[in-house]
């Protein structure tokens, strides 16, 4: 009996890690910058780049840092929803402009409207490599103390919205309160 | 008379053109049909692929070697990115080096990290600088620590506990195997029969 067994066993165990390997996305890597300060950063604004803008000037607030560029496809999936939850006001949302030419942004924020209090340029990048970013649309929430709490890589869906950032957003502000 | 490397190049023309031609020229069957219809020798099957395959490794490494920087190139600097980078994984393209990959993003962090060789900073710190942003997974070496021990000795276990079932196995047939003594019956069956043998060769 046993020796039947034994395969079945370990076929059954193959089975289960296969399934779980098969249903995570090799594209979601951990970031390490969770729970560790956002990069500083002081960039030219993109719709008036004789002012700039920096991560510190966002201390003691709750706010989104969503990356994003006129050339990246998910990102204009991602775009309405953006705008539906800048119109609700939970959490402000910034953008960086990643490696794009700003008058495609600026047309593309015109044509689609514009979800972010304002977005920084990073023409070239290098504030994308601080925050470990390889795949637009990526989304920072960043809490009082200018720490990163939660990070998607990918579009922002409903589900994480409500899920994850939203849930995180109001404990944060519970918490931002009372420190 | 159309020399053979004249006809080659033509395949290869004709390979970008016009497959179906390469496929007849090439093709066994159609060799002699081929070589009455035209006088010509038909090239052997595996020089030409070994000619276009030399081809697209020449376009490919000209398409790759196109410079990133303006500043020229310092060999020295270019070794040691080119080693350090063998040992990274693009991120966008996960099964590719950071050497290999023609991502964009690949291509940021190389510029990044030629310019931090120039800066005079240590691999180590160059390779801390880009765990600090992407984490452990930019190494194709993972480091050794309790979270990666069943990574690095897993295989070793697995190995062990290969062998040691191995060994059982073996010492539990050898057990099975018994020593079992000639009867006397069987004994004197053996003689019979041998004794009976010689006796038809010498016969």
């Amino acid at each position: 009996m046993t020796r039947y067994l034994i395969p079945l066993v370990i076929f059954g165990v193959l089975v289960v890690f296969l399934a779980i390997g098969l249903g995570r996305d090799p594209h979601e890597v951990p970031s390490p910058l969770i729970n560790k300060p956002a990069p500083s950063f002081k960039l030219a604004q993109l719709k008036d780049p004789s002012k700039s803008f920096s991560a510190e000037e966002m201390r003691g607030r709750v706010w989104l840092l969503n990356v994003w560029a006129s050339w990246c496809i998910s990102c204009r999936d991602e775009h309405p929803l953006l705008i539906e939850y800048a119109r609700t006001g939970a959490v402000p949302i910034y953008g960086l402009n990643y490696k794009d030419r700003p008058e495609d942004a600026l047309a593309w924020l015109q044509e689609l409207g514009d979800p972010y209090v304002l977005s920084v340029s990073d023409l070239d990048g290098r504030i994308g490599i601080d925050y470990g970013v390889y795949g637009a649309p990526e989304t920072y929430l960043i809490d009082q103390q200018g720490v990163i709490r939660f990070k998607q890589i990918g579009p922002v869906t409903p589900d994480i919205w409500t899920k994850n950032i939203l849930p995180l957003v109001q404990e944060m502000n519970r918490q931002g309160g009372s420190r | 008379m159309i020399s053979k490397r004249m006809f080659i190049w033509s395949a290869v023309t004709c390979h970008r053109f016009r497959p179906l031609r390469l496929v007849a020229a090439v093709g066994g069957g159609r060799k002699q049909r081929l070589k009455a219809a035209t006088g010509r020798r038909t090239p052997n099957r595996f020089f030409v692929s070994v000619v276009l395959i030399c081809s697209t490794a020449i376009v490919a490494s000209a398409q790759l070697r196109r410079p990133v920087s303006n500043d020229p190139p310092d060999p020295a600097v270019e070794q040691r990115l080119a080693k350090l980078s063998q040992e990274l994984r693009c991120l966008v393209c996960q099964n590719e080096t950071l050497a290999d990959s023609r991502a964009d993003l690949a291509e940021d962090l190389r510029d990044e990290i030629r310019t931090q060789i120039r800066a005079g900073k240590s691999d180590q710190e160059i390779i801390a600088f880009l765990t600090q942003r992407y984490g452990d997974f930019i190494l194709y070496r993972p480091p050794v620590r309790p979270k990666t021990y069943l990574l690095w000795f897993g295989p070793f276990v697995l190995l062990l506990a290969g062998l040691a079932l191995l060994f059982r196995y073996v010492k539990r047939r050898r057990d099975m195997i018994e020593e079992q003594p000639l009867s006397n019956a069987d004994r004197a069956q053996v003689e019979k029969l041998l004794s009976s043998a010689s006796r038809k060769e010498t016969a």
